[in-house]
């Protein structure tokens, strides 16, 4: 894995990034400090135009675990999510203000390489999304973009990589099918894969689950749990139990503010907010 | 809830189960105004079947006549012959190559530049600034311009200035400064440049943007993307264009008549420079300048019918094309 990191040309200017990231995790495989804190959030503020989506939201996101958005519709936490590897930049008009930072880096400094971000901060979408291609290309499609050519490493990056994502024995047989054949939860898996050939440090899923049926949903929800050992994971779900099944710690968002974070346990059995315990019995939402 | 508020039908409710004051909505609909209403969609039912029927008794109608009056005029000799004794006999083989070459030669033009432009307006440019905004205002200005002043366009552009100052500077005598099918293919494809930007566009729209999110997240750049995930699931709709665009080319007169087009050539085309004939121009031909209407007119329906089944052949071929694209894609059969 560590060679298909090397092959991505690392930037001469400033933000060595990409190479730290290859001494200090992928090729050593040691653990790094538990607890500290890969993404953190200093009083961000959200505008669509002049629609503000984000009011002054604080949060650090603990390396290794899996941190939970939840919280109403159009409450902000896809947008919150989004601005983790800056795809709200693709949206016209969008304004951030405040601190997003990765490993300590300004992401939304001037100068910052979003494509390079966006190699260290994959992202899952709600509805899966392969290429049209076949099941082998679209895990090759992240590395090829690296550069990284056909051949025996690239067919054990793939293996490697959908093993990863629990799919291997499903599609081994049909590496060369259109991802479109594949099931609905197949298809959520490979785009997971898809994310992972690349080596992101972190991934971020916006209601990985809420198109699949439950027993798709448990494959994910496993799946999710064996990944954190290895990447931090921010996942938004509409569904509580999801949360409370599957993440270290929970933000709750209403109306773009960030109304209490603590560790999942706690916020599902002794919030401190009156709102948070409202919002999780069901009384609204 | 007073008792007189209950009518003998049933009450509109509210949404606490109360009846609600007044009558019920439903109560309008009478008898008498529901025989009224079904009349009147059985009247347009009719109307707008009738205008359907009309445009398909027009259809109809020509390729019947053309169809009935030429079918015995196209014969191999028609199709692979010169025309002889000043076109009241012989075939039209110069023409049909003529009119291949040229639409080949314009969608060679036509096709890169199009859907280039169409990447740039679609993908790169901002949406909102007034540059892009111009520029699609001119290129729907573009598709309205009639044909024939593209033609003059051509003539003059392209035959006199261009090819006369090529001429020039390269100190030949008269090679590129006249009528050939090179001008006359760049002139169409000028025409067509309209339609395949358009086309492009609307492919370009109809790939997902989950799809171009899918692949910007896994750190593409954005040519990256356009190259490798959005131009492959844009190319049947980019086929599209490029057939509206060969049927149209096929069929065009107005744009070649100063161009390159010409009346009668006892040669093939074999250069760049060379004139050209061209099937819709000899059916103008045949059909103004004969000194025997009686025995040119079952040769100008046997070119009629040539210049249509030519043009709906390569349609065909082309919609083959792109539902053989889908199916590849997996995408299956559905627009």
């Amino acid at each position: 894995m560590t060679e298909t990191l090397t092959m991505a040309e690392p930037k001469t200017r400033e933000a060595p990034a990409p190479m730290r990231r290859i001494e200090t995790r992928a090729s050593t495989g040691e653990a790094t400090t538990p607890g500290r804190s890969a993404l953190a959030v200093e009083g961000l503020s959200f505008y669509y135009g002049k629609t503000q989506a984000l009011f002054d939201v604080s949060l650090a996101v603990p390396e290794r675990s899996v941190t939970a958005l939840i919280g109403p519709s159009g409450c902000g936490k896809s947008t919150l999510l989004r601005t983790f590897n800056r795809m709200n930049d693709l949206i016209d008009g969008a304004r951030v203000e405040g601190v997003v930072t990765l490993d300590g880096e300004d992401l939304y400094r001037p100068g910052v390489d979003v494509v390079d971000l966006r190699r260290r901060v994959g992202m899952v979408f709600q509805r899966a999304n392969p290429f049209p291609k076949s099941i082998y290309e679209n895990v090759a499609f992240g590395p090829r973009m690296l550069g990284m050519k056909s051949g025996g490493e690239m067919d054990d990056l793939v293996e490697r990589t959908l093993r990863q994502a629990a799919l291997w024995d499903e599609v081994k047989a049909r590496l060369k099918d259109s991802a479109l054949r594949l099931s609905g939860g197949q298809q959520q898996r490979l785009c997971i894969a898809r994310s992972l050939a690349v080596d992101p440090e972190v991934l971020l899923m916006d209601e990985p689950a809420s198109a699949l049926d439950p027993t798709s949903t448990a494959k994910i929800e496993e799946l999710v749990l064996d990944l954190k050992a290895r990447y931090t994971i921010v996942v938004v779900t509409h569904n509580m139990q999801q949360a409370a099944r599957i993440s270290d710690q929970t933000a709750f968002l209403m109306q773009g503010k960030l109304v209490e974070v603590d560790a999942t346990p706690r916020i599902f059995t002794q919030p401190r907010e009156r709102l948070t315990e409202d919002y999780i019995t069901g009384r609204f939402g | 809830m007073t008792p007189d508020a209950t009518p003998a039908t049933l009450a509109a409710l509210d949404v606490l189960g109360r009846p609600a004051p007044g009558p019920s909505p439903r109560e309008f609909a009478t008898p008498r105004r529901r025989a009224a209403q079904a009349g009147w969609n059985l009247l347009w039912t009719g109307v707008t079947g009738l205008a359907t029927l009309w445009i398909v008794l027009i259809v109809v109608v020509i390729l019947g006549t053309v169809i009935l009056g030429g079918w015995r005029t196209v014969t191999p000799t028609f199709l692979f012959a010169n025309p002889a004794e000043g076109m009241t006999a012989g075939g039209i083989f110069p023409a049909i190559f003529g009119t291949c070459a040229l639409v080949f030669l314009m969608i060679i033009a036509v096709l890169p530049v199009g859907v280039l432009a169409a990447v740039y307006l679609h993908e790169y440019a901002r949406p909102t600034s007034p540059l892009t905004k111009l520029v699609r205002f001119a290129v729907n200005n573009l598709a309205g311009v009639p044909s024939i002043v593209f033609g003059l366009f051509g003539l003059g552009f392209f035959v006199q200035f261009l090819g006369r100052g090529m001429d020039r500077a390269m100190g030949l005598d008269v090679v590129f400064g006249q009528p050939a099918i090179l001008w006359a293919a760049l002139t169409l494809a000028l025409l067509n440049l309209p339609v395949v930007i358009v086309a492009t566009e609307e492919a370009l729209r109809a790939v997902p943007r989950t799809a171009r999110e899918g692949a910007l997240a896994l750190g593409a750049t954005r040519w990256q993307m356009v190259r490798h995930v959005v131009l492959p699931q844009a190319l049947p709709g980019v086929l599209t264009g490029a057939i509206l665009s060969v049927s149209r080319g096929a069929g065009e007169v107005a744009p070649i008549l100063f161009t390159g087009a010409a009346y009668y050539l006892p040669y093939l085309p074999t250069s760049p420079t060379d004139q050209f004939m061209e099937l819709g121009y000899h059916v103008y031909v045949l059909a103004t300048q004969s000194p025997d209407v009686d025995l040119t007119l079952p040769l100008l329906y046997g070119t009629v019918l040539v210049l249509l089944v030519l043009t709906f052949a390569l349609n065909f071929t082309a919609i083959f094309l792109r539902a053989k694209i889908r199916r590849g894609m997996g995408l299956g059969d559905a627009a």
